[in-house]
């Protein structure tokens, strides 16, 4: 394969992999409009997950383990900002501080774990294709797999009684506080699905990149959130499918950009930065659009005050 | 249908702003009835919507409602037989989802998972099109491209949709312009009469108050003053009720928005 072509595949595969986690995302921040900074600490506690299960020769087994934990995460979460009075913000925080504990706990006290002799999702479909002319793409559609498992799941369960009412929680507490649907329960429901899928993301990177440790999730919540916000970008207003679809291509433009840039030497290091960049101005834009007819009005003020009187 | 008994609500007790909103207040709304609410600002005409409704629970007092004790429920398991419009046309309804999905919402048939029919969307065009305001061909829009006057009345039914046990509209015409408040009032009325809802109605509007409905309570500083339905209400009219306030609160009524009817 040509460097160009396997540069792309690679950016395809990190970028696919991340799309979960931004999908994640486009549940809890697009529809449930809750900033779920617990998004770091749960991709890692994916990673450390399936690489546990995944060593103790549960391949298969590691990818359902990491989504369970991750479900466990967000309930964690969704119980500290709903029956405990803690700001919502704040049980992110606090329940990402303290996975950093469970993470390295899961990982036998070690901040590093070593995938290169486990069977992993990954070996497992390389030797089922070994003889077939997909075996190139091995990783590919084993990602692609769960990518279309979590568009087509949120699609369709965004479409039932149960998804409008986690879209109207989010879109207007007011009305659904005052309608019969309790929504301790919707958002309990949703952060264990979004984190579920954020677990999987992190469950998958580490057994692609083979190994996991502790700091495999810094800053994903803010590379996810430029993803999502690019993706708005191609699929705005369109319906709910088309969106998510467009918080997928949103990882992969973000990670093709990304791959270009350190082409062109950008250092590795500074891919936190860009995305941090992304997520100010892609916020940024659209506030600033919305205040440029008051700055428009009080440059006319100001212009018009020698005419005072005439209107 | 619903009954109050003896219900006070004090806010912000023990502090200097300390103030009785509801004070021992009873009330016995019987079914069918359409009673209208008046009085000046402050008087606990939202406070009642807002203690019917579980907003906050009552300091002490009960409240029924056809036959059940929910004094204590928590608002969203009463919220089902209890429909609620505000002031504020935004509250209702879900700016960022399509009528058929606010709509969807309301109608709640099916499981959780559960996804609306072709049977539900008919029936839902037809809802809207007894509106008359040509949403039945907008269902896909959000609503938040609604106008103020066109989101109430999309509210209104959402609320009635599965008829509740009481309807409670909290001055739900007063941010509308005078046209569009005919509009909703008129909608407002052939809902009440077509679903034989009970219904109460807080108004600044005392025209309306006489208008509308079978029996007109009229309340001030969290207590219901003055209560009054058949014979002697329809002889009554505006600069009646106006005295009589001012008979029993000692003080004139002194809205401007009251006495202009806006």
């Amino acid at each position: 394969m040509s460097p160009i072509l396997s540069l792309i595949q690679t950016a395809l595969e990190l970028g696919l992999i991340s799309s979960l986690t931004v999908l994640a995302l486009f549940l809890s921040y697009s529809m449930l409009n809750i900033c779920d900074l617990s998004t770091d600490g749960c991709f890692t506690l994916g990673a450390c997950v399936g690489s546990v299960v995944a060593l103790s020769g549960h391949p298969l087994l590691a990818v359902p383990a990491a989504m369970l934990a991750g479900m466990l995460s967000g309930l964690t979460t969704a119980v500290l900002q709903t029956r405990m009075g803690i700001d919502s913000l704040l049980s992110g925080i606090i329940v990402n501080t303290g996975l950093y504990s469970v993470n390295i706990a899961i990982m036998g006290g070690s901040s590093i774990l070593n995938l290169n002799k486990a069977a992993t999702v990954f070996t497992l479909s390389k030797e089922m294709l070994s003889d077939t002319p997909l075996k190139g793409a091995h990783r590919l559609l084993v990602i692609i797999l769960a990518v279309s498992f979590v568009v087509i799941f949120l699609s369709l369960f965004l479409k039932t009684r149960f998804g409008l009412a986690l879209r109207a929680t989010g879109n207007n507490p007011d009305m659904v506080r005052s309608s019969s649907i309790n929504t301790v329960m919707i958002i309990t429901v949703g952060l264990c699905i979004s984190n579920s899928f954020t677990a999987l993301s992190g469950a998958l990177l580490a057994a692609m990149q083979k190994s996991a440790n502790i700091d495999i999730g810094s800053g994903m919540l803010t590379v996810a959130l430029a993803s999502l916000l690019i993706g708005r970008a191609f699929m705005g207003r369109g319906k709910i499918p088309l969106r998510a679809i467009g918080a997928v291509m949103g990882a992969f433009v973000f990670r093709l950009v990304y791959t270009i840039a350190l082409r062109f030497n950008m250092p590795t290091f500074m891919l936190k930065l860009v995305s941090s960049v992304i997520v100010i101005f892609a916020i940024f834009i659209p506030y600033m659009k919305s205040r440029v007819p008051i700055h428009r009005r009080k440059a006319q003020h100001a212009s018009g005050k020698g005419e005072e009187g005439h209107a | 249908m619903l009954r109050l008994e003896n219900v006070t609500k004090t806010f912000n007790i023990g502090s200097a702003s300390a103030k009785k909103a509801l004070d021992d207040i009873s009330l016995h709304v019987r079914k069918g009835d359409f009673v209208t609410i008046i009085g000046s600002n402050g008087a606990g005409k939202s406070t009642l919507f807002g203690a019917i409704c579980g907003d906050f629970f009552t300091d002490c007092g009960s409240i029924f409602l056809d036959g059940e004790d929910i004094t204590m429920l928590e608002e969203y398991r009463r919220a089902h037989n209890i429909g609620r419009l505000f002031q504020d046309p935004m509250r209702g309804t879900a700016p960022g989802m399509t009528i058929e999905e606010n709509l969807a919402l309301a109608a709640g048939r099916g499981g959780w998972l559960s996804t609306v029919t072709k049977a539900e969307k008919a029936a839902f065009r037809e809802k809207l099109s007894l509106l008359g305001m040509g949403l039945e061909d907008m269902m896909e829009q959000q609503v938040g491209l609604l106008s103020g006057g066109q989101r109430q009345a999309l509210t209104l039914l959402m609320a009635t949709f599965n008829p509740p046990k009481i309807l409670l509209l909290d001055e739900h015409t007063a941010a509308l312009d005078p046209a569009t408040a005919d509009t909703v009032i008129k909608i407002t009325n052939d809902m009440v009469t077509e679903n034989s809802l009970t219904c109460l109605m807080v108004t600044h509007n005392m025209q309306s108050a006489l208008e509308m409905g079978n029996r007109t309570i009229m309340m001030d500083r969290g207590k219901i003053i003055f209560d009054t339905c058949g014979e002697e209400r329809s002889h009554l009219t505006v600069s009646d009720l106006t005295e009589r306030f001012s008979d029993i609160a000692g003080r004139a009524l002194a809205t401007d928005r009251m006495l202009l009817g806006l």
